[in-house]
């Protein structure tokens, strides 16, 4: 990082607008070469759009172009397709895979751009008549994977791979690109493990020595502490602060990044609440064959009016346990509300019986996206309970209230601050934190007396999570419903639950208060015998 | 400006070309000699003919069935009715009636196994409901051939037994609707009769989906696994809609053959489903969603290009061609309207 002098890139005044909805505002930064840019804000905070101008993405052309200026080493710049961003030297990972599953790492990492060997049909038939040279193949995506200081096998099948795996193949490739000297990680470590997040991390380190500068976009913010020079922080927007990486704080760019006080690390406000000597709902040799998710065999007892917390490490089942007494996906054991047995694997007899459940699957199961708010929340509601239908013909037939509808949309709109244009506008224009918040007013609706919350907070930002989080906790304040909320992140339960319970291996493994200390989580969590830890 | 531009892109531009074609068929009709009463007259009877077949679709396009080519199944429930009908030697207007009446049990029957059938394919409806239509009308060519019919109007006059493939309606039920409520001026007529009877069914459909059970139908053709996460039994609801798109296919054909004149067996309806599958897609319908106002623009536009184009292009061309054209037009709507992306809005 000798050669500081010119930038690499330079964004001047950029702005954009969606159909007279500025997204954009007179964004302006720089880059130089080697050097390592954080750029966080909240979902909708325009990263995305200011990401798809520098990359020259279609959608940015078809929506009338942007306004101001892109340079890099000084000129001016208009990317007509992302193949123009690429001939420059611009790499980008998206976060969703583009890869063949059936191809190796090493076919994958140099698609479309093998090295060819000549033969005698070549001779005659041309170039596409070319072999493969498998050696030069080989050695050139081990070059990029050694650049990339990770390590993968080139010979194993994308389809074989973890996920952690899965990104660096695709960095990898963008990295074997001679030309490649910006690369764009949109949030790469979402999908990843601790461990594979930290190899990430070092490999962006890596890449930085090597001249080779990285915007890196994510929500985990401690990242950006370990590996930025400068973090951007936007918001509605703007860019609202540029700061130096190595003098701010996680608390600082959080509070830039929602424009107010997050509330972080403390546990419950209210301490241990008394625990009803009640329970609600007891389950009895639970199993759940859910793929990735097995449960084995689950003995839960859920206290009248607790925030029962579940958490565990992905892929130990605790996702399962909604899913399977909920119905979704085939399960078997005794599950009893309030002492009367409910028939698992028929989400009709859950509902009736008055439990929700809030799936962790959004846009899966959770909302009908081609579908106005209005239904979406007043949907199982009516299905279920009969609520918003009016009686036409002596109640012969009865029709969707739609005022009733209406209302009740607007009230949940206006109790959880959900952003929208209106009520009749489809879910899956909104942003994930609203859509995750229209699931919760859609359950809410239902006014159940146990409610499941499956992973409230994936995918959401930290602005969006507090506020979901907060709706639950209100919720569960206010109406004495009582709450099973399954999370990955162990924190967020501390901050909510009045007990957690971590499932390990498709079983509870324990039962602790929410103010246990986390080490003994952690205990639980690598299981009893700890053959899981390492 | 820019509403008129919001409300043009609403209606879509290739609805926007198709009507505008056919808004040049009608300037051109009267320098060909063909009168423009004439040609609204065919244009608004040919609606009145097909539109209940078209209406046949929305039920399971709402279900997430798609589209229904198994249109032919609906057909022959449509026209063991209106056999059994004239098998009992009724006339007159009653006999249209018993032609629905009887039609009903067997679309009830037929849409349910059909259903079934639908539920254990789900994502190859479409392919499968085009291969249920064919293999049904195959079926039923060697069942009219084998059925004890003996009404003297329907078999063949050789050997005393098995349907003639044309029977005329005349004196049965021909032109019950058509005739009912005609407004003539010059050489303009208008058969309020059908469009009321179309209207009825459209305001029923319509109605329907306003209920909870309508509701929760568009829910499993928008988003099953959300339907069936909010407690809705999705292989009911499409059984339902594959019921409901049966019987109005049945009643879709007699109200076609009242006007046409004649019941056509055998090979008849095999390929009924193509021009009532091309004019909801016209309409602005989409594989998953779909409207009576998709209907009523889509039956419009479609038979009226079907209708005009043969009869002006022969009258410029003087040739007749009017087969080779109505193919080359309706198959080439198809094709279009399967290609075109956007959907309807609700």
């Amino acid at each position: 990082m000798s050669e500081m002098t010119k930038p690499l890139l330079e964004m001047k005044n950029v702005s954009k607008e969606y159909n007279g909805n500025p997204v954009l505002k007179d964004v302006s930064f720089t880059l130089k070469e080697g050097e390592v840019l954080g750029l966080v804000g909240e979902n909708g905070a325009g990263k995305s759009t200011l990401m798809n101008i520098l990359f020259g993405m279609d959608v940015i052309q078809q929506t009338g172009g942007y306004g101001g200026k892109v340079l890099i080493d000084g000129n001016e710049v208009k990317f007509a397709s992302p193949l123009d961003a690429l001939k420059t030297g611009i790499g980008m990972v998206h976060q969703e895979f583009s890869l063949l599953p059936g191809f190796t790492a090493a076919e994958n990492i140099l698609l479309n751009r093998e090295p060819e060997n000549k033969n005698v049909l070549s001779l005659v038939f041309g170039k596409r008549a070319n072999t493969i040279d498998r050696k030069t193949l080989q050695k050139k995506a081990i070059d990029a994977i050694t650049k990339l200081g990770v390590s993968l096998d080139p010979d194993m099948l994308v389809s074989e791979m973890p996920v952690g795996h899965k990104q660096f193949t695709e960095i990898s490739r963008e990295i074997s690109k001679s030309s490649i000297r910006l690369l764009v990680l949109d949030e790469p470590t979402a999908v990843l493990s601790e461990k594979e997040a930290e190899m990430l991390l070092r490999a962006i380190k890596n890449l930085s020595a090597q001249g080779i500068a990285v915007i890196f976009i994510t929500h985990r913010l401690q990242e950006i502490l370990d590996v930025c020079n400068k973090v951007v922080v936007m918001r509605d927007g703007r860019i609202i602060s540029e700061l130096d990486a190595a003098k701010t704080s996680i608390d600082e760019m959080a509070r830039l990044m929602v424009g107010r006080e997050v509330g972080k690390g403390s546990t419950r406000s209210s301490e241990a609440r008394p625990l009803s000597d009640k329970i609600v709902l007891s389950v009895r040799n639970l199993w759940v064959d859910m793929p990735g998710e097995v449960v084995k065999n689950v003995n839960l007892d859920v206290h009248q009016g607790e925030i029962l917390g579940i958490g565990g490490l992905a892929g130990q089942g605790k996702i399962g346990i909604p899913n399977g007494i909920m119905g979704l996906y085939p399960a078997g054991g005794d599950v009893k509300l309030n002492g009367k047995p409910i028939q698992i694997n028929n989400p009709r007899e859950c509902l009736d019986a008055s439990l929700a459940f809030v799936s962790e699957d959004r846009r899966g199961v959770g909302l009908l996206l081609d579908e106005s708010l209005e239904w979406n929340i007043s949907f199982p509601a009516m299905q279920i309970q009969n609520k918003f239908l009016k009686p036409y013909l002596g109640g012969l037939i009865k029709w969707r209230d739609q005022e009733a509808i209406k209302a009740v949309t607007e009230k949940y709109i206006k109790q959880l601050q959900i952003k929208c244009t209106s009520s009749k506008q489809k879910a899956k224009e909104l942003s994930g934190g609203n859509q995750q918040k229209i699931c919760l007013a859609k359950s809410f609706a239902l006014e159940p007396k146990l409610l499941f919350v499956s992973e409230p907070t994936r995918g959401i930002d930290i602005g969006a999570k507090a506020l979901v989080l907060q709706a639950l906790k209100e919720y569960n304040k206010k109406n004495g419903v009582t709450i099973v909320m399954i999370s990955s992140e162990l924190e967020e339960l501390r901050q909510c639950c009045d007990r957690i319970a971590i499932v390990t291996d498709g079983a509870v493994s324990g039962i602790l208060p929410a103010t246990a200390p986390s080490e003994e989580f952690g205990i639980l969590m690598v299981g009893k015998t700890g053959k899981e830890a390492k | 400006m820019e509403k008129i531009k919001a409300i043009l892109k609403s209606f879509g531009l290739p609805r926007l070309i198709i009507a505008g074609f056919l808004l040049l068929l009608f300037i051109i009709a009267p320098f060909v000699g063909i009168g423009v009463g004439n040609s609204i007259t065919d244009t608004l009877a040919r609606f009145g003919m097909n539109s209940i077949m078209v209406l046949a679709m929305v039920p399971m396009i709402h279900s997430g069935c798609g589209l229904n080519f198994g249109l032919p199944l609906g057909i022959i429930s449509g026209l063991l009715g209106a056999t059994l009908s004239i098998q009992t030697g009724v006339t007159g207007p009653l006999s249209f009636f018993l032609a629905i009446l009887y039609s009903t049990p067997f679309a009830i029957v037929f849409g349910w196994g059909y259903g079934k059938l639908l539920n254990r394919v789900k994502g190859s409806e479409m392919m499968i409901a085009t291969y249920v239509g064919f293999s049904s009308v195959a079926f039923m060519s060697i069942m009219w051939l084998i059925l004890p019919y003996t009404s003297p109007t329907m078999v063949w006059g050789y050997s005393g037994s098995g349907l003639r493939t044309t029977i005329s309606t005349d004196g049965f039920y021909s032109h019950v609707l058509k005739d009912f409520l005609q407004l003539n001026i010059g050489s303009l007529s208008i058969s309020f009769g059908e469009i009321l009877f179309f209207a009825i069914f459209a305001f029923i459909i319509w109605a329907f989906l306003h209920t909870k059970t309508g509701t929760a139908m568009t829910a499993v053709g928008s988003n099953p696994v959300f339907a069936r996460a909010s407690g809705i039994n999705i292989d009911k609801q499409r059984t339902l809609s594959v019921i409901m798109s049966t019987w109005l296919g049945a009643l879709g054909i007699l109200c076609y053959q009242q006007g046409y004149g004649f019941i056509q067996l055998y090979q008849g309806p095999m390929y009924m489903a193509m021009p009532a599958v091309s004019a909801i897609l016209i309409g602005g319908a989409s594989v998953n969603k779909a409207s009576i106002v998709n209907v009523i623009i889509g039956t419009i536009l479609y038979q009226g290009i079907v209708t005009m184009t043969p009869s002006v292009m022969n009258n410029l061309i003087h040739t007749d061609m009017s087969e080779v054209l109505r193919i080359i037009v309706s198959n080439g709507m198809i094709l279009y309207a399967l290609t075109r992306k956007s959907g309807a809005s609700r």
